[in-house]
């Protein structure tokens, strides 16, 4: 892709489960995004394999709004992404803190329909 | 056997309580002068935090589990040995087989005009009475500024009294803690609005005022003797039983008066010469009388004086003895912090220390005290606070390793061998050790070697090779991609900790930007957006001014890019600008504003070289004798942009003068009237190190050739995350020379084209990264709302300048 493309899409209309937010396209292969769905901070990410997962963008360690940006990998068997400001792994999956248990992020139903990544934060 | 106790204190108590649990099937009679049973004299000062009038039952300690009789409100008058009964001052004879003296200490108080008016800090009763007078004040005065001096400042100031206090010693504390750790003491009691005065004494007091003996005249409303205690001998001294010259009932070391059936314990026994005012000594003798009168024969054989406490706020520590013929000291007056170590002559055995402001390293040397020095001792100034120094093996089991977390060495120990861990990563997920700030984590590799475990040098799981096994391995096989090498040599698919030493080593060998295709994934939060992460989840940028040179009109540009963006901006140790909280849309837009001024933005993140700092030089200072700036200036220009194990930071000084600081440096000059002397291996921060010299008097492209060589050989062998001065203590610095000076392994042609490859293959990042359409798609706050920043960014303003507004946290 050599130009900058941005999906037609608004932050979306309440009473729709599903919101669309980008082309599967836009998304950079294990790198986060991060998207504005109804008022809140999701984090998709694409996997190396091509799934997505969608996240709370809040790190509940710091504060700050920056799950999105962290790195992914595998602890295990399970898809991961590592907070950048201070390293706490969360699985992807569950959203658990794999550092600390008692801590999580919330998870949201993520999915492509004809090419756009939809999420749902009902 | 019948047992009297005279006096019903800490010491008093804790005899009784070890008679009734040794199974004593005798009689026990203590008589106590104050109207309760014992207490918790050391919490006293918690009483008066709690509301008035509930008579300190908090305090109170358990009474005792055997049948003993206690008449409180009725002291012992006199003693008559030769019929073994004493007399209460209500004429009340109560027999002994064995009388017990624990009459404690009085507090002493000056013979100052005045005195009278004034009150001391002992009991229940005199804090009621403080109390209550300090209802009617506003002003307080504490006459002695040791330990209870500043318990009874700090009580006067929770009472609402503006307080003073007013030590004759040359300082605070001057028992425990040396003239340095005192100033920084002060500074503390000073910040928390109470004024000191050293080395003055009391002249008198007058009504609603004390006058000191240099003349000061300060108001009081309330004042409190804390200068010290006198042991409560009386009852001996006139039962005819001998007593020091100052005080204190003299004892053998089985606690034995010179009367075989009277024992004295606690505070008011001269034992060994000395009188012990510290609660812990005090119950070893009750210890010690109990055992000798059921039979035993303990021995009371001097004490541990060490201490550590919390004394308005701040960690007051000191253990062993207070001098040495060698001491190291470490002192941070901003920070309030004065740490200081006493060693032998030899210089190989810890005799004691002191620690004002922070005392993690109490736990973890006092017990090593008169062992043998297991580190430098400027190292151990910071055991505890995540130094190495120390070494595992070393840590007695209730060292406290982990201080974020309250982890012991113990519990890290038991989980290592009951769960069988075997890496850092384990012993994080089972005890929480290490998981907050993580400075402690090489304590944990300590302590897993020290359990038999030996530290792989993989980084994480996905990898069983070190960074520079995993270097060698890039290299000889060509490989471009994490895919591949996570693929072949590797399992699974990579995490935060090898994905970035992945990207420096492609950097190293192969070149590129560091957003071009797989790469991009592989990158930190900071090397993603080329810029650094701070606490709101903005960004800093720093423009780059190589060697801190800078021109008028360039500043000018810094200050209006500043400006438009509403940024935070701050000088820098490192000769810069820096500019804070740029929002992830507004990057590519301020390098653009700075490129077309002629800048590029800097590394002031990621492991790569960061700055070249410089004095003058020869150009201006007079002093200077090669020109510093011109360098500083070529080494920027040159090394900007090369990746590493860590981050590398240096400088140039134009003469021994130094003003750089070239030797807190990875690789620092210091210029010779010949050309340039060359320090590597130095770094500030949490454990400062000298460089060390590594060759003399170079001209500038012998220089040249011999960092280039050091930094790629830097890169090639350090492990991750290890900075210059770990890598050349370990390799040794003969070795270091042998082979970029002496070609000793015949590898020198090969880091010579590697930086050769690296300079040449330069280029501005940012430019490139704001010139591409591709690259700047991820500088969005939201992928489906381009337009939009992120609300959860918000600032406010203090001293004219924006700063983050702190977001709430549940955790940490």
């Amino acid at each position: 892709m050599t130009t900058v493309q941005k999906a037609q899409v608004t932050p979306g209309n309440a009473g729709e489960k599903w919101v669309p937010i980008c082309p599967y396209d836009d998304l950079i292969p294990e790198r986060g995004a991060a998207a504005l769905v109804r008022g809140r901070q999701v984090a998709l990410f694409r996997a190396f394999d091509g799934r997505l997962f969608a996240v709370g963008n809040r790190d509940p360690f710091s504060g700050a709004y920056v799950i999105s940006r962290g790195i992914t990998g595998t602890r295990g068997d399970e898809p991961v992404v590592a907070t950048p400001m201070h390293k706490q792994v969360f699985s992807l999956v569950t959203g658990v803190c794999l550092d600390d248990p008692a801590t999580a992020v919330p998870t949201y139903p993520i999915r492509v329909t004809n090419g756009t990544v939809e999420v749902s934060v009902e | 056997m019948r047992i009297v106790v005279a006096g019903y204190g800490p010491a008093a108590h804790r005899l009784v309580e070890t008679l009734a649990d040794r199974g004593f099937d005798g009689t026990i009679t203590v008589l106590g002068e104050e109207p309760r049973a014992a207490y918790d004299r050391v919490a006293l000062t918690s009483y008066l935090s709690g509301p008035p009038g509930t008579g300190g039952e908090a305090l109170a300690y358990p009474a005792p589990s055997g049948p003993v009789a206690v008449r409180l409100g009725d002291r012992v008058a006199s003693i008559d040995r030769a019929r073994r009964t004493v007399t209460t001052e209500a004429g009340h004879d109560e027999p002994y087989d064995v009388l017990v003296l624990a009459t404690g200490s009085a507090p002493f108080v000056p013979p100052v005009p005045g005195a009278g008016r004034a009150f001391v800090y002992r009991t229940i009763e005199d804090l009621d009475a403080i109390r209550e007078a300090s209802a009617h004040a506003t002003s307080g005065v504490v006459v002695g500024g040791g330990l209870l001096g500043l318990e009874a400042a700090d009580a006067l100031r929770g009472l609402g009294l503006s307080t003073h206090v007013v030590e004759m010693g040359g300082w605070l504390m001057p028992r425990q803690v040396d003239e340095g750790g005192g100033a920084v003491l002060r500074g503390h009691v000073e910040r928390l609005g109470l004024v000191v005065h050293t080395g003055t004494g009391l002249d008198r007091i007058e009504d609603d005022r004390v006058i000191l003996a240099d003349g000061t005249v300060i108001d009081a409303g309330v004042v409190v003797f804390s200068a010290g205690v006198r042991p409560r001998d009386e009852l001996a001294r006139r039962a005819g039983l001998p007593v020091g010259e100052r005080g204190g009932v003299v004892v053998d070391e089985g606690m034995r008066t010179a009367d075989p059936a009277i024992y004295a314990v606690g505070e008011c026994a001269l034992v060994g010469g000395m009188v012990y005012g510290l609660v812990g000594p005090c119950f070893t003798m009750a210890e010690v009388a109990a055992d000798r009168m059921l039979g035993g024969s303990a021995q009371f054989t001097g004490a541990d004086l060490s201490a550590k406490l919390k004394l308005l706020g701040v960690d007051v520590a000191s253990f062993g003895q207070l001098s040495g013929a060698l001491d190291v000291t470490y002192m941070d007056p901003v920070g309030g912090v004065y740490k200081k170590l006493f060693i032998s002559d030899d210089a190989r055995t810890l005799l004691g220390g002191i620690c004002v402001g922070d005392a993690t390293p109490y736990s973890l040397l006092r017990p090593l005290v008169g062992r043998e020095l297991t580190a430098q001792p400027s190292e151990l100034l910071f055991a505890g606070t995540g130094s190495a120094a120390v070494a595992g093996a070393d840590f007695p089991d209730d060292a406290q390793v982990c201080s974020c977390n309250n982890v012991t060495k113990g519990r890290i120990s038991a989980a290592i061998a009951e769960l069988g861990l075997t890496d850092v990563a384990g012993v994080k997920k089972c005890t929480r050790a290490g998981t907050s700030c993580g400075s402690c984590v090489p304590a944990l590799v300590s302590i897993l070697a020290s359990e038999g475990v030996a530290p792989g040098k993989a980084p994480c799981e996905h990898f069983d090779h070190s960074r520079a096994e995993l270097f060698d391995i890039v290299r000889v096989r060509g490989i471009t991609t994490f895919s591949r090498l996570v693929g072949e040599h590797g399992r699974g698919r990579g995490c935060d900790v090898c994905k970035p030493v992945v990207a420096s080593i492609l950097a190293s060998l192969n070149g590129g930007h560091v957003l071009e295709g797989e790469r991009a994934a592989l990158q930190d939060t900071n090397d993603h957006f080329l810029a650094n992460i701070q606490k709101n989840g903005t960004y800093s940028v720093v423009p780059r001014i190589p060697g801190g040179e800078i021109t008028p009109e360039k500043l000018i540009v810094i200050g209006e890019v500043a400006r438009d963006f509403g940024l935070y901006t701050k000088i820098t140790g490192g000769q810069r600008i820096d500019l804070f909280g740029a929002r992830v849309e507004e990057l590519p837009k301020i390098w653009k504003r700075l490129v077309d001024a002629g800048f590029e933005s800097g590394h002031a993140y990621g492991k790569a070289l960061r700055t070249v700092k410089s004095c003058v030089g020869s150009t201006w200072c007079r002093y200077g004798v090669q020109d510093a700036v011109g360098m500083a200036i070529a080494l920027e220009l040159r090394y900007r942009g090369l990746r590493s194990p860590h981050k590398i930071k240096a400088a140039v000084s134009g003469c021994a003068r130094e003003c750089a600081e070239a030797r807190s440096k990875d690789f620092g000059l210091i210029a010779t009237e010949n050309g340039w002397n060359l320090y590597v291996g130095g770094n500030g921060g949490f454990r400062p190190r000298h460089a060390d010299l590594l060759a003399s008097d170079l001209s500038d492209d012998e220089l040249i050739r011999a960092v280039d060589r050091f930094l790629m050989f830097y890169i090639r062998t350090a492990d991750r995350l290890q900075r210059t001065a770990a890598w050349v203590q370990d390799i040794g610095l003969d070795y270091l020379r042998d082979v970029i000076v002496g070609d000793s392994l015949g590898i020198c042609a090969d880091l010579d084209a590697g930086m050769e490859r690296h300079v040449g293959g330069y280029f501005d990042e940012w430019r490139a990264t704001v010139e591409d359409p591709e690259k700047l798609r991820r500088f969005v706050s939201f992928v489906n709302a381009p337009g939009t920043p992120d609300p959860s960014i918000v600032f406010e303003t203090e001293r004219d300048q924006i700063k983050p507004v702190l977001m709430e946290v549940t955790r940490r």
